[in-house]
């Protein structure tokens, strides 16, 4: 069971290791929150304060995390998670802010869903930031009424899950999406060049004898949608990138100029394919794992700032469709309860990235593609805080996960950086 | 030897001394099925089920052959009469049959992995008769033993698989296996044919067949799937047999003795000329006898009596 997030207009942090990641300014220091709105970040004496006091000594306080990219199943599949369950999995992993994939059933295609789902969230600590999707029903043909739907909450527009196969209508999506400077995210896979793979294709999936996902049905799909940018001006970014290539077409376009970002999953940083060996189908995703090469490209696009997003394609799904055989399982791996322990584990123990640098791909990086006034300890906003001791180490144990849902490769594994509070909509939570 | 696996999955990472001892127990099993009763009490009281999911008559009537040859109990299950067209999962299906105490399970299936992914769900021995286009494990000792009765020893020898290798899991187990006793591995194809990345298994390849049978001493020849020219993994069976056929014409102006193999059942005229299929080049027959005995001997070092040091010498 989880401690409850409680209401508290005033609180200070006191002893804080407070890490600013844009400035990348780490320092010591007390924060004060103030009818929920971040009143100063100075030595503020404990007597007298008329509040909650929290002791956050050795701790890293940070902005709220953000993860862009998550499925809550709500509304269709509220068996293998919901809102609720999925804000819950959201605060156990550190993010105080959610972006749901319109991939439900209905799929966010109307304004009313957009309000459905944000009222779902309206009493809890977690901001749920919905995704639209970019075409009626995801089915690729007609725009959805992309203006209703920004006002109704949403923040970005994508067909998540399948990628929006027309360049005709990705160039009419970007150029109708840029009134409303709002972002299209694309899941870019040439469905033509992936057909019924389960993997990626490689020597591993040949020796396996698994159809596979070639990187080039994601690579021509990135380089398709740059062009489109590029044409429309439109604002485009690229949903989980997998591909070294990718990467490099990435790359090239932002040194040209073209408003293009992208994201990276932990499991794309972390494992390769070689892990599909065992036929075990929590190493099933789309994108697929993909090589050595490929990770090292991601580490490195981490590292120059090709890749502006860390984010976790949360895919929660029942236990009885994963344990089928590795072809008929569906794709996908839960994500908000490691994330941050892969990242400190992976990405700032061995040096790839500094702790402001990684924390800015969780904060204000994403807030800035999505828009929304979180991602900064700003004085004056509404007050958005995570706070983690980034020395705990500890065992992954899926049977503890706050998600419904246990679908993950990590099980077991020795990861660092637990969640000790959190503070949003002004609620505190304390783990 | 102990043999102590308690599946046979495939024959990746089989060690020579392991084959060669699968081949050795086969060939005893061989002179069984040549005696005028052609009958062992070998596996008297063990219950196998045949658990096809994907249509097959050549190999499941070789498995249940050898099930009897060998005084098993057996049970065919097959996909059109199962509860899988209920939507009830693999795992659930095979934990059922399980439930009904039986002691190993020879499994078909178009997914690869499938039996690997069963192992872990049944206490059963698993034996797979063929997974999706991962591996036939069955079939490549077959190969194996025929080509061994040929040649004795295989190290040193070429072997070529000829053919449709991305999809086929005959070729995947030919090339573990025959590496695994000191063969070289040729796979020639249209380059369609050749999944990604095939070198890394450390075999030469071919895109003429001509260069192929040069090098080569034995053809292993799979079957072309018609249903791969709508896929657009090549254009006509005409050109596929204009490029790549095996012809008679083709071997001997190599000049030089080669065995043919093929797995069946045989695309007359599109991968391999009518008339050499039935030539004393072509093992094919002898491939098919193999067949049960390799089974018998399978089933037997996979039921895990031969562990038991018990001495099942009657074999």
């Amino acid at each position: 069971m989880m401690n409850p997030a409680k209401k508290a207009a005033r609180v200070l942090f006191k002893n804080a290791t407070v890490v600013e990641p844009e400035s990348g300014k780490q320092r010591q220091s007390d924060v004060v929150v103030e009818e929920g709105r971040l009143k100063g970040i100075e030595q503020v004496a404990t007597d007298g304060f008329d509040g909650e006091v929290v002791d956050v000594a050795g701790m890293i306080l940070c902005p709220g995390l953000i993860d862009m990219h998550v499925h809550l199943r709500e509304p269709g599949r509220e068996d293998e998670e919901t809102v609720l369950t999925g804000c819950q999995a959201a605060m156990a992993g550190g993010f105080v802010s959610v972006c749901p994939m319109p991939n439900t059933d209905p799929a966010t295609d109307k304004a009313e869903i957009v309000t459905y789902l944000k009222k779902q969230a309206q009493d809890l600590l977690v901001d749920v930031f919905p995704i639209a999707a970019v075409t009626v029903g995801r089915s690729g043909e007609e725009l959805t009424e992309m203006g209703d739907l920004v006002k109704a909450g949403a923040v970005a527009f994508s067909d998540d899950g399948d990628p929006v196969a027309s360049a005709d209508r990705m160039r009419r999506a970007l150029e109708y999406a840029s009134m409303f400077d709002v972002a299209i995210i694309n899941h870019c896979e040439d469905k033509s060049l992936s057909k019924y793979g389960v993997m990626n294709e490689s020597a591993v999936s040949t020796r396996l004898g698994l159809p596979g996902i070639p990187g080039i049905s994601e690579d021509v799909m990135v380089a398709r949608d740059i062009q489109v940018a590029r044409f429309t001006g439109g604002r485009l970014h690229i949903a989980h990138i997998s591909t070294a290539n990718s990467v490099a077409l990435v790359r090239e376009a932002k040194q040209q100029g073209v408003r293009v970002t992208c994201e990276v999953m932990p499991h794309h940083f972390v494992l390769t394919d070689e892990s599909v060996k065992t036929y075990d189908s929590n190493f099933k995703m789309n994108p697929p794992l993909r090589t050595a090469t490929d990770v090292e490209a991601m580490l490195a696009g981490l590292q120059d700032g090709t890749i502006d997003v860390i984010a976790t394609d949360h895919a929660p799904h029942a236990i009885e469709e994963k344990q089928v055989e590795f072809n008929a399982a569906p794709f996908g791996i839960v994500g908000l309860e490691t994330a941050l322990g892969l990242v400190l584990k992976h990405l700032i123990e061995p040096g790839v990235l500094s702790l402001p640098q990684a924390l800015a791909k969780m904060s204000n990086a994403p807030a800035d593609i999505l828009n929304v006034q979180r991602g900064r300890l700003k004085i004056g906003s509404e007050a958005s805080i995570t706070i983690f001791d980034p020395e705990a180490e500890w065992r992954v144990d899926k049977k503890k996960f706050m998600s419904k849902s246990k679908n993950t490769p990590f099980d077991g594994w020795q990861l660092r950086g637990r969640v000790k509070a959190l503070y949003n909509k002004g609620r505190l939570w304390i783990a | 030897m102990q043999f102590s696996r308690k599946h046979l999955l495939g024959l990746e990472g089989f060690s020579k001394e392991e084959i060669l001892y699968i081949l050795d127990t086969a060939k005893s099993f061989r002179e069984v099925l040549s005696r005028p009763i052609p009958k062992v009490p070998t596996l008297r009281g063990k219950t196998i089920v045949n658990l096809f999911f994907e249509a097959s008559t050549r190999t499941r009537i070789s498995f249940e052959l050898a099930e009897k040859r060998l005084s098993a109990d057996s049970v065919n299950f097959a996909v059109s009469t199962s509860s899988v067209k209920k939507g009830e999962t693999l795992r659930d299906t095979a934990r059922n049959i399980e439930a009904m105490k039986i002691d190993m399970v020879v499994m078909r299936h178009s997914a690869a992995g499938a039996p690997h992914f069963l192992s872990q769900c049944v206490d059963a021995h698993i034996i797979n008769a063929g997974d999706g286009q991962h591996e036939h494990p069955t079939q490549g000792l077959l190969d194996l033993m025929t080509l061994q009765e040929k040649f004795g020893d295989l190290s040193g020898l070429n072997v070529v698989v000829v053919g449709d290798i991305a999809h086929s899991r005959v070729a995947r187990s030919n090339i573990y296996g025959l590496q695994a006793l000191g063969a070289k591995v040729g796979l020639c194809g249209p380059a369609t044919f050749i999944p990604y990345q095939a070198e890394h298994w450390g075999v030469e390849i071919f895109n003429k067949i001509d260069e192929a049978i040069e090098w080569a001493n034995v053809l292993n020849v799979l079957r072309i799937q018609l249903e791969r020219q709508q896929g657009g993994m090549f254009s006509t069976t005409r050109e596929y047999f204009n490029l790549f056929g095996i012809t008679r014409q083709r071997i001997e102006s190599a000049g030089k003795d080669i065995t043919i193999l093929h797995p069946g059942p045989i695309n007359r005229g599109v991968e391999i000329e009518s008339e050499l299929a039935d030539s004393d080049y072509a093992l094919i027959l002898q491939q098919v006898t193999n067949g049960v005995a390799i089974r018998m001997a399978v089933l037997y070092l996979f039921s895990g009596l031969s562990s038991d040091n018990s001495s099942e010498s009657d074999a």
